[in-house]
């Protein structure tokens, strides 16, 4: 029986997983449901973006006070509901009450820009655009970001890794008990390692959700972009760059987790209890994030627990809360955990999945 | 050839196998039979490694047995399954890639074996569509495409209909006759008593008989023999070492308390007329199943 060897070389490890990861690539893709909810979760992106477009041209005119001596500077500025004062003094004064956003005032002699910018909190974008030499800032009570920019970026944040935790989370789940309940994981663990079947599934589904994020990302700044809203993006770019990497760790753990519940159960019926605890770990950390990112302490905690760090960390990089070492030790925790997921994950795989019958249950599970 | 030497395995404190021996030999079909619960199934389970054995050894062609070698087993578990909503073709090729075949030579593969089970105007429906007994030959087809050495069938036949079984026969022969070890299980011990070159009867985990077929039906034979002769055969009832069980005239059937005497027999039966039958009646494979377990 030599006459094939010639067409067959064993697939390596890596092969094997790549072709169990291509198979689960391809399912999706042809299943309608999965088609649907990307295309539901993009254009909720996509209603998102243009939302906030209309938001930001309906508040056109900002209010402003300037010093007579440099009313001249903004007359070629849009968008503006000028209020012309004599000292810099008064302008102050009108920001301070909130009469006007900003104040336009001359410079300190020497300056290399001839007018200054005072605000309270923050410089009004419309004014900062306006004004083609960038003049130097003065806030008098600084923060760095608007509540509701922060509250919007949370809850984005949050609900791209909520969305994808629970597309995809029970999607696993359900493919490895299919494989379970249909009996043709006998077959193929006669073929492959067992290790490798639940690697293809976990990084297949990864991809598969990364792609669905990148999908929103370019879908986000392309649309922010042509909104005119474009500042907003460089003031997310750091935080979003630190989410993706968080979120391909956070998903992978998760990925393993729901792998290893659904071996634990022979009908797709029976999934509902060995699922709920991990559904619990995507949940929790969303509504904690919707309702806590504005306490810093709870926020910090927040972005070092492993199942929340995805969405606290760049929540707290956007608020430039966190220092520069922070987001590298809370990733660190997430990738050692996520390495003891995969290795628990796997011995529970490992173990339930010719039991068949009734539920594993989780000590059987892991002493095996 | 596969030599399972001494298997031993328990789940907790059933013992599933008890020191299973026997072999499988190249180029033969080997019917595996035994009451449900014998340790069909788990031996055939811990042959593809998917279990693992608790003791014993297993060797292919005197080494032994890795997972290298395992990619080139063919295995039909006892309870099916192929993925429901993926077509039978795409199915054969992941399988056959599993198994490390090109795509090109993994599609060349399904092609061929889904017209030779007659399933050719099937290949890119769902599984799910398919009529139960397509359902089966679409899983024989998946334990066929990658040109397996070893082919491990647990109950290829159940629920197959008298014209599937033909084409699943024809189809396992040919693999044998190529070079293939083929080892079944199966209930309908007619169909393993047409089929097998070899059998292994196995009960509560230990190996009852094994060995050539024939050998086998020698072996449990009573020494009973059968004639039909042209005169009668009256006087049989008074010749000495030969019992009659049961007489008609120019027929008869009687045992044997040796060879020679049988044959004393056949020679006076031809000296009186013409002798157009004289067998000796070998025992069915279900009278060795029933004496052995």
């Amino acid at each position: 029986m030599n006459t094939t060897t010639a067409a067959r070389r064993a697939p390596s490890f890596t092969q094997s997983v790549v072709l169990v990861a291509e198979r689960e690539i391809t399912t999706r893709l042809r299943s309608k449901s999965f088609l649907i909810t990307t295309g539901i979760l993009l254009l909720l992106v996509l209603g998102g973006v243009i939302a906030g477009g209309i938001m930001s041209k309906n508040v056109s005119t900002t209010p402003v006070a300037v010093v007579s001596s440099v009313s001249s500077e903004l007359s070629n500025v849009p968008g503006l509901e000028l209020t012309v004062v004599d000292t810099r003094a008064d302008a102050e004064a009108l920001v301070t009450d909130g009469t006007v956003d900003a104040a336009v005032v001359p410079s300190e002699e020497g300056a290399a820009v001839p007018v200054t910018v005072i605000a309270e909190s923050e410089a009004p974008s419309s004014l900062m655009q306006g004004l083609s030499l960038s003049p130097e800032l003065i806030l008098l009570d600084p923060s760095d970001t608007s509540y509701l920019l922060s509250y919007l970026a949370a809850f984005a944040f949050g609900i791209v890794f909520f969305a994808s935790g629970m597309t995809f989370g029970p999607m696993i789940a359900q493919s490895v008990v299919e494989e379970k309940q249909t009996r043709i994981v006998e077959i193929l663990m006669s073929a492959v390692p067992v290790s490798a079947l639940m690697a293809g599934k976990v990084i297949g589904n990864s991809l598969l959700a990364f792609a669905q994020i990148v999908a929103i990302a370019v879908l986000a700044v392309v649309g922010l972009s042509v909104t005119g809203q474009a500042e907003l993006l460089t003031v997310l770019s750091a935080p979003l760059l630190w989410f993706v990497g968080f979120f391909i760790i956070g998903f992978i753990l998760l990925a393993a987790l729901f792998a290893a519940v659904g071996a634990m159960v022979s009908r797709q019926e029976d999934l509902g209890t060995t699922m709920t605890p991990v559904t619990m770990l995507i949940m929790l950390p969303y509504f904690a994030i919707i309702f806590l990112h504005d306490n810093p302490v709870a926020l910090t905690i927040m972005s070092y627990v492993p199942f929340s760090a995805p969405v606290g960390m760049p929540m707290r990089l956007f608020l430039g809360t966190a220092a520069w070492w922070e987001p590298l030790i809370s990733l660190a925790l997430l990738i050692v955990t996520a390495a003891l997921a995969v290795l628990l994950g796997s011995r529970i795989y490992n173990n339930s999945l010719l039991k068949v019958g009734s539920r594993v249950s989780w000590s059987q599970a892991i002493k095996g | 050839m596969l030599q399972l030497d001494n298997i031993t395995k328990s789940f907790g404190a059933r013992t599933a196998l008890d020191g299973v021996t026997f072999s499988v030999r190249d180029s033969r079909m080997t019917g595996f039979v035994g009451g449900n619960g014998a340790g069909k199934t788990t031996t055939m389970r811990i042959l593809l490694g998917v279990l693992s054995s608790d003791a014993g050894e297993i060797q292919l062609d005197g080494a032994p047995l890795d997972a290298e070698q395992r990619r080139r087993f063919g295995y039909m578990p006892e309870e099916r399954g192929l993925y429901p909503k993926m077509k039978v073709r795409e199915q054969l090729v992941y399988f056959a890639r599993l198994h490390g075949f090109t795509q090109a030579a993994a599609g060349r593969n399904a092609d061929s074996l889904l017209e030779e089970l007659g399933l050719g105007e099937r290949r890119d429906s769902t599984l799910e569509s398919l009529s139960l007994g397509n359902q089966q030959r679409a899983q024989i087809a998946a334990s066929l495409v990658h040109d397996p050495e070893v082919l491990v069938l647990d109950e290829p036949f159940s629920g197959l209909d008298p014209l599937a079984v033909d084409t699943v026969v024809e189809a396992l022969k040919q693999r044998a006759a190529s070079g293939a070890s083929v080892l079944f299980s199966s209930h309908q011990l007619e169909i393993v008593e047409r089929l097998c070159d070899d059998l292994v009867i196995i009960a509560d985990g230990r190996i009852r008989a094994s060995g050539e077929r024939e050998e086998l039906r020698t072996q449990h034979s009573a020494p009973r023999y059968s004639i039909v002769c042209s005169s009668d055969l009256g006087w049989l009832r008074g010749e000495p070492d030969i019992t009659v069980v049961e007489f008609g005239g120019g027929h008869a059937t009687f045992d044997a308390a040796e060879p020679a005497a049988a044959q004393r027999v056949l020679r006076r039966a031809m000296a009186d007329g013409d002798v157009t039958s004289f067998s000796p009646q070998r025992a069915s494979l279900a009278q060795i199943f029933r004496e052995v377990i």
